[in-house]
C-alpha cells in the first residue's frame, strides 16, 4: 500500500510536470493570440523525432535538448508568417489551418522518418532503489528540468518586459497596439515559445517513451483537457490543472484502472465546464 | 508483360490481386513490410510464368489501419479496380469491419491477421486465413513448454482489445489445463505510453510474466519493467509481435537478455536453416539480422510477413487447381481451397509445412520459441503442427455460396 502510494506520487509528479510543459505552450498561444492551435501536439511530436535524429547524428542528447526546440520554434515562426498572419488570426480560420498543419506535419514525418517507434538511450542510466520497487533516475531528472523550465516561463510572463507586452496583448490587442506594443512580434514570439515548450517536452520524453509519428495526438488531447480545466489562457490555472490531471491519472490508474482514470479526468473537465464555464481559474462566464 | 495463351495466340489478361495495406496509421510498420513481401512474391510468381499462365498484377490501397477506411478499400478494390482477390489485412479491427463487406460483395478475402476471428466462425465463407496461424493455435502450442520450463505461477499482460483477449482466454485456459495458475491478468489500453502504473498489479512472487504488446510503446514497456523489477526478475515470456520492426539491440531492451519470445519464423538467419527460408529471405531483401539489406536499422516484421508470401502462393495453387478464370469461378475457388488439407514446405511455404482446416478456413503450422542471447534470438524449441490444433468450433462450408 505504501509502495503503491509512493509510486502514485512519483509517477504523478513526473507526468504532471511534463503535461504542464506541453499544456502551458497551448495555453500561451490561446491566451495571447486567441487562437486554438490544433497542431500543438505535432510540435511535441517533432521535438521527439528531432531529438532522435539529432542524437543519432551527433551522438549527444544534450545537443538535441537545445537544438530540437529551437528548430521547432523556427518552424512555428514560419507557420505564423505563412498561414496565420495572412488570415489575421481569425479564430475559425486558424482552427482549420492548424488542423491542416497537423496533417501536413504528421504525414511529412511519416514520409521522412518512417512509421517506426525509435528510442534514444537516456543520458542518465540506472534506478533509485526504493524499498518496494526501483525508479528511473532519468525520470527524476526530467521532473527537475521540467520544473525549472516552468519556473522560467513563469518568470518570463510575470517578471519581464516581454511578459508585460504579452499580458498587455492578451488583455486587449487593439489598445496594446495603440500603446506601441509590437503586437505582430508578440504574436510571433508567443507562438514560437508555445511550440518550443511542447518540443522540449517531446525531447525529454523520448528516452522514456520513444519517438513515433502519431504521438502528438495524445499530447494534444491531454493538453486540451488541462487547458479547459484550468481556464483558457490562464497560466496559473494551467499549472494547477496539470497537477490535478497528472495525480488523478497516476492515483486512479495504480489503485483502480487506467481506463477509469481517463474517464474520471474527462468527467472532471465536463463538470468544470458545466459548473464554471471558464474552468477552475478562468473568469466565470457561465 | 502479357503471357501468351497456351491455347491460342491471344495474350492473357493479368490476374489482379488487391492488397489492403496498412500504409499509414498505427500498423504502418507492418504495412510497409507486408507490401515489400507482396511485391517480392509477385515478382517470383511472375518470373516463374505467373498464375495459370497469367501474369499477376498487384494493386495496393492504403486503409490507414482504420476500420472505416478498410471497408472503403474493400469496395474500391472490388468495384473500381475489379481485382480477383483481396488479401493481406493484418489488424483485427480492420479485418472485423472489412470481412462482412467482402462477403456482401462476394469476393474472396484472404487475411494475414493472426486473430482467432476467422477460425471462430464469426466471419463468412468468403474470408480465409491460409498463410498464418491464429493466436489460439500459437498459444496452445507454446503453453506446455512455458509451464514445464519457466514455471506454474503466471501473470499476463496483454492489449485491451480483441487480439489481447484471444491471448487472455486461450492461453489462460491452456495453461490452467496443464496445472498452472494464472495469478494476474492485466489489460493495457493500446494507446498507453507509460506502464509503470500497471506493475503493482503483478504479484512479486510470480514465476513468469507473459507479455504481449502491440504498438509503439513496447520499448518503454520493457525498460519500465526492468526499472521496476530490477534484478529480482521473474522469467519473461513474450510474443515477438511486441518487437516486430524493432531492433533487439535498441537501447533499453537489454533487460530482455535471457528472456524468451515466441516467433512464427525466426528473425535471425540460420535459426531455421532450410534452402527455402534462405531463398525467401533473399527475395524479400532481408539480411541475416532480419533487417532490410539497404538499411540495417529498418527491421522487418519477419514473424508475420511470410504469411503474405504464403497467401499469394495459396492463391496460385488454388487458382491452378480449380481452373479459376474469372469471378464466375469463385465457387470452384472456394470449394477447392476448403478441400485442401495440407501445403508442403517449399519456396511457396518457407515457414514450414502447413495443415489447413477447410471447415474453419484456418491454416496451422509449427511455432518457434527463441531466447534472447547477446541481443539476438536463438531458437530453443520448435513445436509440431499437431500441438497447435484445437477442435473446430464452426463450419463455414455449410454456409450457402
Amino acid at each position: 500500500m505504501t509502495g503503491q502510494l509512493a509510486l502514485a506520487l512519483l509517477e504523478g509528479t513526473v507526468s504532471s510536470l511534463l503535461l504542464a510543459l506541453t499544456a502551458v505552450g497551448l495555453s500561451l498561444t490561446f491566451g495571447v493570440m486567441r487562437i486554438v492551435n490544433i497542431a500543438h501536439g505535432e510540435f511535441f511530436m517533432l521535438g521527439a523525432v528531432l531529438a532522435w535524429a539529432i542524437t543519432a547524428a551527433t551522438g549527444s542528447f544534450l545537443v538535441a535538448v537545445v537544438v530540437a526546440p529551437l528548430g521547432v520554434a523556427g518552424l512555428a515562426v514560419l507557420i505564423d508568417a505563412l498561414a496565420l498572419r495572412p488570415v489575421r488570426y481569425a479564430p475559425d480560420a486558424t482552427i482549420v489551418i492548424t488542423l491542416g498543419w497537423l496533417y501536413i506535419l504528421q504525414q511529412l514525418t511519416l514520409l521522412l522518418y518512417g512509421p517506426e517507434a525509435r528510442a534514444v538511450a537516456p543520458p542518465l542510466l540506472g534506478t533509485v532503489s526504493l524499498p518496494w520497487f526501483g525508479y528511473s533516475r532519468y525520470k527524476l531528472l526530467v521532473a527537475a528540468v521540467a520544473a525549472c523550465l516552468l519556473g522560467g516561463v513563469w518568470w518570463l510572463v510575470r517578471g519581464t518586459t516581454l511578459g508585460l507586452l504579452m499580458r498587455a496583448t492578451q488583455q486587449d490587442a487593439e489598445i496594446a497596439q495603440a500603446f506601441a506594443v509590437p503586437v505582430p512580434r508578440v504574436y510571433r514570439g508567443a507562438f514560437a515559445l508555445g511550440a518550443a515548450l511542447a518540443a522540449v517536452a517531446g525531447v525529454l520524453v523520448v528516452p522514456v517513451q520513444q519517438a513515433h509519428y502519431l504521438m502528438g495526438l495524445d499530447a494534444l488531447l491531454l493538453s486540451f483537457m488541462v487547458v479547459i480545466l484550468g481556464g483558457l489562457g490562464n497560466l496559473r490555472g494551467t499549472l494547477a490543472a496539470s497537477f490535478v490531471i497528472g495525480y488523478l491519472d497516476a492515483g486512479v490508474s495504480i489503485f483502480f484502472t487506467p481506463t477509469l482514470a481517463r474517464l474520471l479526468a474527462s468527467l472532471l473537465v465536463a463538470l468544470a465546464l458545466v459548473v464554471r464555464g471558464g474552468g477552475l481559474f478562468g473568469e466565470a462566464r457561465a | 508483360m502479357p503471357v501468351p495463351d497456351p491455347l491460342g495466340a491471344r495474350p492473357q489478361a493479368p490476374l489482379k490481386v488487391g492488397l489492403q495495406a496498412h500504409r499509414t496509421g498505427i500498423g504502418a510498420v507492418y504495412g510497409k513490410w507486408y507490401e515489400r513481401t507482396a511485391r517480392a512474391a509477385v515478382q517470383v510468381i511472375n518470373a516463374g510464368g505467373g498464375i495459370a499462365g497469367r501474369p499477376v498484377a498487384l494493386i495496393i490501397e492504403d486503409d490507414g489501419t482504420d476500420p472505416r477506411r478498410g471497408i472503403e478499400v474493400v469496395e474500391k478494390l472490388a468495384l473500381q479496380h475489379r481485382v480477383d482477390f483481396i488479401f493481406g489485412t493484418l489488424f483485427s479491427n480492420v479485418v472485423l469491419a472489412s470481412a462482412p463487406r467482402a462477403g456482401e460483395l462476394r469476393i474472396p478475402y484472404l487475411v494475414v491477421s493472426e486473430g482467432y476471428h476467422v477460425a471462430s466462425g464469426k466471419l463468412n465463407r468468403w474470408t480465409f486465413q491460409a498463410g498464418i496461424t491464429d493466436v489460439r493455435a500459437q498459444v496452445t502450442a507454446v503453453a506446455p513448454w512455458i509451464v514445464e520450463n519457466l514455471g506454474k505461477r503466471i501473470a499476463m499482460i496483454f492489449p485491451d482489445y480483441a487480439f489481447g483477449y484471444d491471448h487472455r482466454d486461450f492461453f489462460g485456459a491452456a495453461a490452467r489445463r496443464l496445472g498452472a495458475e494464472i495469478v494476474a491478468q492485466v489489460p493495457i489500453p493500446p494507446t498507453e505510453t507509460s506502464f509503470t502504473k500497471y506493475f503493482p498489479r503483478l504479484p512479486r512472487d510470480v514465476d513468469v510474466i507473459y507479455h504481449v504488446m502491440v504498438g509503439p510503446g513496447v520499448l518503454t514497456f520493457v525498460r519500465e519493467l526492468g526499472e521496476y523489477f530490477g534484478s529480482r526478475r521473474p522469467q519473461l515470456f513474450g510474443f515477438i509481435d511486441s518487437l516486430e520492426g524493432v531492433d533487439l539491440a535498441s537501447p533499453g531492451l537489454e533487460y530482455l537478455e535471457g528472456s524468451y519470445l515466441w516467433e512464427a519464423l525466426p528473425r535471425y538467419a540460420g535459426q531455421y536453416d532450410t534452402p527455402w527460408e534462405r531463398q525467401y529471405r533473399e527475395a524479400v531483401g532481408v539480411d541475416a539480422n532480419g533487417a532490410s539489406r539497404e538499411d540495417p536499422r529498418d527491421v522487418s516484421t519477419y514473424s508475420h510477413m511470410f504469411g503474405v508470401w504464403e497467401t499469394l502462393f495459396v492463391i496460385k495453387e488454388v487458382v491452378e487447381k480449380s481452373g479459376y478464370r474469372g469471378p464466375q469461378d469463385y465457387r470452384a475457388f472456394i470449394e477447392t481451397l476448403e478441400g485442401i488439407e495440407r501445403f508442403e514446405e517449399g519456396l511457396a511455404h518457407p515457414q514450414g509445412p502447413k495443415r489447413f482446416v477447410g471447415q474453419i478456413h484456418q491454416v496451422f503450422a509449427q511455432q518457434f520459441i527463441s531466447r534472447v542471447v547477446g541481443g539476438k534470438l536463438e531458437v530453443v524449441h520448435r513445436t509440431r503442427i499437431e500441438e497447435s490444433l484445437y477442435p473446430p468450433e464452426a463450419d463455414y462450408t455449410t454456409q450457402p455460396l
